[in-house]
């Protein structure tokens, strides 16, 4: 479904992503595990087309088209899904608006009707509901002075309206309790189909816990430097990063 | 902070106090008035080296040359009023060229204790009515502008609410602006007096039809003691228009002002506005939103005058600014010795949509007691990138991302019209305007 | 680089223990001792110095212009530039601006001296310094024989319209940097002195910049050469002594491609009952990469409670940010003047240059100051920071006046300012104008100002674990300063803090 081929890119001048190869099959859940400035969210973001991440070698294919050659909506109506680390707070758009108007952007190019306001309304509370988001959440300005917790809830709804083909959760557990983290990874479980897959990108192995990766992927100084199965988590649970890494990428 | 300012620089030469026609003078009062303002309106209009000006320059109003106002044909006016429908009813007064036009005006049996008239048949039948209530303040007699107005005025509104009464419906003054070949000029003059605890929702449209031309209404207000006037005015005057606007409002004890101005049109306008919190515990609310492009130029200018202990003051002003178009704002609060336990906030911010642009603001605090609560905030820039980069990475288009932020933006300007439905009449123009600007290029 | 740093330095030293090392706790114990030592304080450099000096002719000519000119030796083309100034000086008016929130009589400028100097100064080395102008820096905290002097400062002492001694200048001189008076700077250094005098503050800038262009004494010169961090701290000490003298003194600092310094300046003046008038000029360069930190504790005579005397301090001070990567920074802290017209502003030419200003303007009795500052954003990817702590007191008044120009081809610029007024008392003012100008989209500005009275609960608090009423205040008011405090350089910082409790001595009841 996502292949990504010999990656470079870099920021502001310096080179982040450093030859970085990955593949996901149509249904995979992988993780991308690695410890803070090793381009996990670098990765995301080039993903997701973020101005300033600059691709200077290499190329993405998503479903045979080049992914790196559309702009952030044609990826995301194309089904390409990033659920931001840090949620953009937009003062003076209320979140159901918002909502509305992505989700029929996304359903226009895909083809399919239009939702009206009562049928959005309808299907936006069966999801909220799921998540626990209040009505009132929705009617206030887009993640601004929403807890961390209100936030991550928000891009997983977000992600269950636009049914996106491939998802990438960008640190997903961060800022969330024990409790809020069971919510969030329900609703990710519940979107997990043979046609759809994932990215999950982590610092810890706590959220894999709950979201079960097919694949796991240890990511340092811009490339993936060891693959392996679920027990690679456990393992660098338990070894730390130090322990991990083959020896010429520690 | 510049050099040494030469006297003669201080005013523009405006010669419309000499070849404009005498307005009817009919009570001894209004001939004081009427000549102290032919006296200050001698040496022209203000340049830009007088402070209050720093960012308007009138010399485009100085160039034209006015004619008389004429007769415009109804067809006009009903093409005109489609803009001015509220959705909601109202006892409605229009105007056109300044003058009143009774076949298209609709007053509706008023409560007892409530008058609404027009100021031209007040000052042929009843001018005593308006003794006191007209340049009663020093805002209003020493301003530039508003002496073109005492000096010119003809017609306009006298509206009058005895202790406790509250209209039920909102008073909808429509201004229409139809000027031929020739610009022309007019000078309406609004007087409101709110006796104690009435209420009252004002809202003005000023509606541009066709040609060039200056509007200069001053607006006189009195909101007495735990009254509440509710003001809102749209202006969508001609892209040719110059609209130049004083409201000078005075507020008793315990009572309120609240204010919302959205402007869209005229190629130069100003929306001046002075509140004196005049009692114990008064409140003012001013708000204003302008969405501008072209060459346009929207000035916002207050004053809030704290003058009693517990007066509160909040002030939202924003604008969109798209093309070579320049909005300034200018507001002071003065919170005068004594005024203690004054909480004031003031915020303004610009959107610059376009290379070419140019935003100004002075927001100024002057402070004159210790135990206050003042701030204000200010602050000038773009669309956040990354804000544009969420909305389009849940698949909105870079024009509708655009769109939707720019709404958020400028909405919260009329939040404060309690009215849903004068409400959605304004909400109705910004997304007009918005069809047409923010679609384009960054 | 007022006195009592000067004692407190020497303390330090007789202990045997560097400031830097001691801790903060013990630092903060200790400024507390110190605010409670100075709290019931008057103005403590009010005294005169009896010596004999030279007067030019009372009052302003074209005559006196040429007698300046002519006591220092100067070149035509240095004579030719100030009697241009002074002619378009006299075509002003003259006639002050009149825009700022202050008022005072009229200033006659012809009854002033425009040349003061102590009869014994030249150019001499410091074993030669009449020994009565030592004891006067002594006493004022200076002592300008180097073996006595401040470890890591050096001194430029300027007494009337004169320097009188430049401490280590040999020191600094081995590594090429210049540190003299701006006379010497003239003579010995003349290309410096013509190529930048006056370009960053032309002689028709405005009226009191003009004024100083044509009459202008002494003053300071400083140039960093390139890749050169200067090693010690440059300090020049102003301290007007004549009566009926007003001080024009001209400061032009320069840093060449990637150098840095941290420049201090400190002013006092005896206690007298005329106002005298302070019209200086401070032109600071820095080329690409290099730096420069401008710190001054201004503490004129304010004048007496019912405002009776004091300096009128109007000055022009700017700096032009030339280079790619330059930076400038200003910060002040003004307690003192009867009247402060002041604007220390940044010219951000090149790209990605970094302009700063933070201020503290205390007022009390019957002072005024109008103070701020000017960003002008040119280059691309430029910033600003403005923070201004404003504290008024007494019958004062105290006005924060600042613009922020971003120019159209300024892409990227950035602004931040935040701008507090406190008043202590219900017959001060503090007033907040700031001017914002934007014509490019691409640049961010931000502007936040805040006026309040000092916090009832806050001073409760304090006095009900014992602390008086007055330290309280002077507690509280340096917590409200906190941010502009910690960038003032350390010797700086401590004198700052005492200064604000003297300063408001008397404020409440």
């Amino acid at each position: 479904m996502l292949e990504i081929k010999n990656l470079h890119a870099t920021v502001d001048g310096r080179e982040i992503l450093n030859g970085l190869d990955l593949t996901i099959g149509a249904g995979q859940v992988h993780a991308v595990m690695g410890p803070n400035g090793s381009g996990k969210s670098t990765l995301s973001y080039v993903l997701a087309g973020r101005e300033g991440y600059q691709v200077t070698e290499g190329s993405v294919t998503f479903e045979g088209r080049d992914l790196l050659a559309l702009k952030p909506e044609e990826r995301a109506r194309a089904g390409i899904f990033l659920a931001f680390q840090y949620p953009v707070e937009v003062p003076g758009v209320a979140s159901a608006t918002f909502l509305k108007t992505a989700v029929n952007a996304v359903r226009k190019a895909r083809g399919e009707k239009e939702y009206d306001a009562f049928e959005f309304l309808k299907l936006a509370k069966a999801k909220r509901e799921a998540l626990g988001i209040s009505e009132e959440m929705m009617k206030r300005a887009l993640n601004v002075g929403f807890s961390g917790g209100e936030k991550k809830r928000n891009e997983v709804m977000q992600m269950m309206l636009l049914e996106p083909k491939f998802m990438v959760l960008d640190e997903t557990d961060s800022g969330l309790d024990v409790d809020a983290l069971r919510v969030v990874a329900a609703g990710v479980n519940a979107m997990r189909r043979a046609d759809r897959s994932m990215l999950v990108i982590t610092h810890y192995q706590r959220l894999l816990d709950y979201i079960t990766p097919d694949v796991v992927h240890i990511l340092s100084r811009g490339r993936i430097v060891r693959s392996g199965g679920p027990d690679l988590a456990r393992e660098l649970e338990a070894k730390g990063y130090a322990g991990v890494m083959p020896v010429a990428a520690a | 902070m510049a050099a040494t300012t030469k006297k003669h620089a201080r005013r523009i030469a405006f010669p419309y106090g000499e070849t404009a026609a005498h307005a009817p003078v009919l009570a001894n009062w209004l001939v004081g008035l009427r000549t102290e303002a032919r006296a200050l309106i001698a040496d022209g209009l203000p340049s830009p080296r007088v402070e209050a000006w720093k960012y308007t320059n009138l010399q485009p109003l100085a160039e034209r040359r006015f004619a008389v106002v004429g007769d415009v044909s109804p067809d006009h006016v009903r093409h005109a009023m489609a803009k001015a429908e509220l959705g909601r009813s109202a006892h409605r007064l229009v105007f056109v060229n300044g003058r009143l036009e009774a076949a298209f005006s609709d007053l509706a049996a008023l409560p007892k204790g409530a008058t609404v008239r027009g100021l031209g048949d007040v000052l042929t039948a009843d001018p005593a009515a308006l003794a006191g209530l007209i340049g009663r303040s020093e805002a209003v007699r020493g301003h530039a502008l508003a002496a073109y107005n005492t000096a010119f005025f003809s017609d306009g509104v006298l509206i009058t609410l005895d202790a406790g009464i509250a209209l039920d419906r909102p008073v909808h003054l429509v201004f229409i602006g139809a000027a031929g070949a020739s610009p022309v000029a007019f000078h309406p003059r609004l007087i409101v007096d709110a006796g104690a605890g009435s209420q009252l929702a004002l809202i003005e449209s000023h509606i541009g039809e066709a040609g060039a031309y200056w509007a200069n209404p001053v607006t006189e207000i009195a909101v007495g003691h735990d009254a509440m006037v509710r003001h809102a005015k749209l202006q969508d005057e001609t892209m040719d228009a110059h609209h130049l606007a004083l409201v000078d409002v005075s507020v008793g004890r315990g009572g309120r002002y609240e204010s919302t101005v959205l402007t869209l049109g005229a190629a130069l306008s100003r929306h001046e506005i002075v509140v004196r919190l005049e009692g114990e515990h008064a409140e003012a609310r001013l708000d204003g939103g302008y969405l501008i492009g072209g060459k346009q130029h929207c000035d916002n200018t207050t004053r809030i005058e704290h003058l009693m202990p517990h007066g509160s003051c909040r002030e939202v002003y924003k604008g969109v600014l798209d093309n070579e178009s320049r909005g300034t704002f200018q507001g002071t609060i003065i919170v005068h010795k004594g005024a203690v336990k004054t909480d004031a906030h003031q915020l303004c911010r610009a959107l610059m949509l376009s290379k070419g642009a140019e935003a100004d603001a002075k927001p100024e605090l002057e402070i004159y007691a210790d135990d206050v609560k003042c701030s204000h905030g200010a602050s000038a820039g773009a669309l956040d990138p990354l804000q544009m980069f969420y909305l389009r990475a849940r698949g909105l288009d870079e024009a509708a991302a655009r769109a939707l932020l720019v709404e958020g933006f400028i909405g919260e300007t009329i939040e404060g019209i309690a009215d849903e439905a004068v409400r959605g009449y304004f909400a109705a123009r910004i997304a007009a305007w918005l069809a047409l600007h923010a679609a384009g290029p960054a | 680089m007022c006195r009592p740093l000067a004692r407190r330095r020497a303390r330090i030293g007789r202990k045997g223990r560097p400031m830097v090392e001691r801790n903060a706790e013990a630092r903060a114990a200790d400024n507390a001792a110190q605010i409670d030592a100075l709290v019931n304080e008057k103005y403590r450099y009010g005294f005169v110095t009896d010596i004999e000096s030279d007067f030019a002719p009372k009052g302003l000519s074209e005559d006196i212009v040429r007698f300046i000119s002519a006591k220092k030796n100067e070149p035509q083309w240095l004579l030719d530039w100030r009697l241009k100034a002074y002619r378009l000086w006299l075509s002003l008016g003259p006639e002050e601006p009149a825009w700022a929130k202050i008022s005072y009589p009229k200033i006659d400028y012809q009854d002033a001296y425009y040349y003061a100097a102590p009869k014994s100064t030249g150019p001499k080395s410091l074993d030669e310094v009449d020994p009565e102008l030592l004891k006067t820096y002594e006493k004022l905290g200076i002592p300008l024989a180097e073996r006595a002097a401040l470890a890591g400062i050096a001194v430029d002492a300027v007494f009337d319209s004169v320097s009188v001694a430049t401490t280590f200048k040999d020191k600094l001189a081995s590594m090429g940097v210049i540190f003299c008076s701006i006379s010497e700077a003239v003579r010995e250094h003349p290309e410096l002195v013509r190529k930048y005098l006056g370009s960053v503050v032309p002689y028709a800038d405005n009226f009191f910049a003009t004024l100083n262009s044509a009459v202008f004494t002494d003053g300071s010169f400083v140039y960093i050469p390139k890749g050169v961090r200067c090693p010690m701290e440059l300090s020049t000490y102003f301290r007007i002594n004549a009566a009926k003298t007003g001080q024009f003194e001209r400061t032009l600092i320069i840093a060449d491609e990637g150098s840095h310094v941290s420049y201090l300046e400190g002013c006092t003046a005896p206690m007298r009952d005329e106002n005298q008038l302070h019209a200086a000029v401070v032109e600071l360069v820095a080329l690409d990469d290099a730096e420069i930190k401008y710190s001054t504790v201004q503490n004129w005579y304010p004048g007496d409670a019912e405002g009776k005397g004091g300096i009128y301090n109007f000055v022009t001070k700017r700096g032009a940010c030339r280079g790619r990567n330059s930076k400038i920074s200003w910060t002040q802290v003004e307690t003192g003047s009867a009247i402060t017209w002041k604007y220390p502003s940044c010219i951000l030419q090149g790209d990605h240059s970094v302009g700063e200003f933070y201020s503290i303007a205390i007022t009390n009795n019957r002072q005024q100051a109008d103070t701020g500052t000017k960003m002008i954003h040119i280059g691309k990817n430029t910033s600003s920071r403005i923070i201004s702590k404003g504290i008024s007191a007494g019958r004062s008044s105290a006005t924060y006046r600042g613009l922020v120009r971003v120019l159209p081809g300024a892409e990227g610029a950035r602004n931040h300012t935040q701008c507090d007024s406190l008043l202590i008392g219900p017959n001060c003012a503090a007033h907040t104008v700031p001017y914002i100008e934007s014509r490019n989209p691409s640049a961010h500005i931000e502007h936040e100002a805040t006026t309040s009275k000092i916090s009832d609960d806050q001073l409760f608090y304090c006095r009900s674990r014992g602390i008086g009423t007055e330290d309280a205040v002077a507690l509280i008011v340096n917590g409200f300063c906190r941010e502009v405090l910690q960038v003032l350089p350390m010797e700086f910082a401590v004198e700052a803090q005492k200064l604000v409790g003297v300063s408001l001595e008397g404020s409440v009841g």
